[in-house]
């Protein structure tokens, strides 16, 4: 008896949470193919408002994009040596290295933001290019990358596969490129989903950061719901969700074969 | 000796990117703060000064009640979902876990669709009983738009808690005769309690630093990260903004590093 309301009253709960996360969803993508949001579906739907969109606001998005890349290039580039750094070292000072590179996950983004303009704000060239947004976006998600990577070397036995190669006479920096890097490939593709989901979807540091000459798609978006009738920010949106959700279904994918990997 | 070497060659880049652009910016930050007209008072006036008093302190209280509703909401979630399977599961994850990547200003649209000016529960009260029920600019809608960001990532880690914990001791406890509180008290929380501490405080930290949504609303609730961002741009008073801000990241980051190390003992035990 207990036990049939209970779990009615979590089936309830579930329900209602999905809704309350979902429905806005879905209305905003019928509120951006919509003729008028407020006459409703008897009004029609149209392409219009994505349309207008496009003419828009076109350039922040390839600017996300492009931010989102360059972002990938430096984590990869910084994160994976470094995670394999730590790692190889380990104790205390990995500990404490790795504690100092999550920093920017516990600290506001707006509180990093002020402190780099507050450094690097004078450098005028910096100051106004894109760069500045993208050390932004490195700074916050490259311990995302450093989390997934340490987070495979930690399963494998890098130090055998290393020493054997060692053992063959191959020296340090072709050990790392040839057998450790491939090892740890599913991290670093986990990683590298992560970091350009997280900075495609950035917002806190680059309204900061941002000039005008380098505004990304959040930062349109805030522009947007600021001063354009519904139609036009929720067809802007839906932009967005058409650029994230392949990569939300290839992070699933990931971590399902990962999964799979562990179990099997 | 050319191992050494290597070591140093891979750790490099990050030694020199962390400390160009975190360590040096942050001391520069922690400078900026004791600085200015004000000096090491301004830390002072954070808790003297009535304006800033009070925004964090409604920030606070929006955290704490943002952290305690979606850890109520994620445990029931988590525990009806966990270790039952039904056609669409995956799916039904999927969205419970989409919201995810929302930055927060779209989180903020979200919230203005569901009850702003034209939004689906006015739309639905006008035609009902003829008021256009409006609350997203207000304290509760920026409630919900902060327990719509962070239930996802809580119900992630509480339900990957409940996967692993044995339905068999539920099944006995009932068995034994346990109502379902009982059973809630005694043998779920606990095992739940180390998830829902590490998720807590994830929550907690979130809310307090969370910008996107409050700015999409444009309540005039001033939460802690707004008025950083009013003190530094509009009142150009940067090192009161470096000041809070230095406060505000000294309450996220001692609030994770709490939390991280009581994980810690409890994998230990």
């Amino acid at each position: 008896m207990h036990r049939r309301w209970t779990s009615l009253a979590g089936i309830v709960v579930t329900a209602l949470l999905t809704l309350f996360l979902v429905i806005p969803v879905l209305l905003s993508v019928y509120a951006g193919l919509t003729v008028s949001y407020a006459r409703g579906m008897s009004a029609g739907f149209t392409l219009d408002w994505v349309r207008q969109v496009w003419e828009l606001y076109s350039e922040t998005v390839w600017r996300s994009l492009a931010v989102a890349l360059l972002t990938l290039m430096l984590t990869l580039l910084i994160g994976v040596p470094g995670a394999y750094a730590l790692v190889r070292r380990g104790g205390r000072f990995a500990r404490v290295v790795e504690e100092i590179v999550t920093l920017p996950v516990a600290v506001p983004g707006l509180a990093l933001a002020l402190a780099l303009i507050l450094s690097y704000g004078n450098l005028g060239i910096f100051r106004q290019s894109t760069l500045f947004v993208v050390v932004g976006h490195v700074l916050f998600t490259l311990p995302f990358m450093m989390r997934a990577v340490i987070a495979v070397l930690e399963t494998i036995d890098w130090r055998t596969l290393d020493e054997g190669a060692a053992s063959l006479g191959a020296p340090a920096w072709r050990r790392f490129i040839d057998v450790i890097l491939p090892n740890v490939r599913p991290g670093v593709v986990a990683g590298a989903l992560t970091v350009l989901t997280l900075s495609i979807g950035e917002f806190n540091l680059t309204w900061m950061l941002h000039t005008p000459m380098t505004k990304t798609l959040p930062v349109g978006l805030a522009d947007a719901y600021a001063s354009m009738r519904l139609e036009i920010a929720s067809a802007y949106t839906l932009v967005f969700l058409i650029m994230i959700i392949p990569l939300l279904i290839g992070i699933q994918l990931v971590a399902g074969l990962t999964e799979k990997r562990m179990t099997s | 000796m050319t191992s050494k070497r290597f070591d140093l060659l891979l750790i490099l880049p990050l030694a020199i990117f962390t400390l160009a652009f975190l360590i040096l910016p942050l001391a520069r930050l922690a400078v900026e703060a004791g600085s200015g007209p004000g000096g090491l008072a301004n830390f002072v006036a954070i808790l003297t000064e009535a304006r800033f008093r009070n925004s964090l302190f409604v920030t606070l209280i929006l955290a704490v009640v943002t952290t305690v509703a979606t850890l109520t909401v994620a445990t029931i979630a988590a525990q009806t979902l966990a270790n039952r399977k039904f056609l669409g599961r995956g799916l039904l994850l999927s969205l419970l876990t989409f919201p995810l990547a929302f930055p927060g200003v779209v989180v903020g649209f979200m919230i203005i669709l569901f009850g702003g000016r034209l939004g689906l529960v006015g739309g639905v009260t006008k035609s009902l009983f003829g008021t256009n029920v409006i609350f997203a600019y207000s304290l509760f809608g920026l409630f919900l738009g902060y327990l719509y960001f962070s239930v996802p990532r809580v119900l992630l880690t509480i339900l990957a808690a409940a996967e692993k914990l044995d339905p068999s001791l539920v099944e006995a406890a009932r068995s034994l005769g346990a109502g379902p509180f009982a059973i809630q008290r005694d043998v779920v929380l606990p095992a739940l309690f180390p998830a829902m501490y590490t998720a807590g405080a994830l929550c907690f930290a979130t809310a307090m630093g969370a910008f996107g949504t409050a700015f999409t609303l444009a309540t005039n609730i001033d939460v802690v990260p707004m008025l950083i961002y009013t003190e530094f741009t509009l009142a150009t008073n940067a090192s009161m903004a470096a000041a809070i801000s230095i406060a505000l990241g000294l309450i996220t980051w001692v609030t994770l590093a709490i939390a991280r190390s009581h994980a810690m003992r409890g994998e230990g035990v």
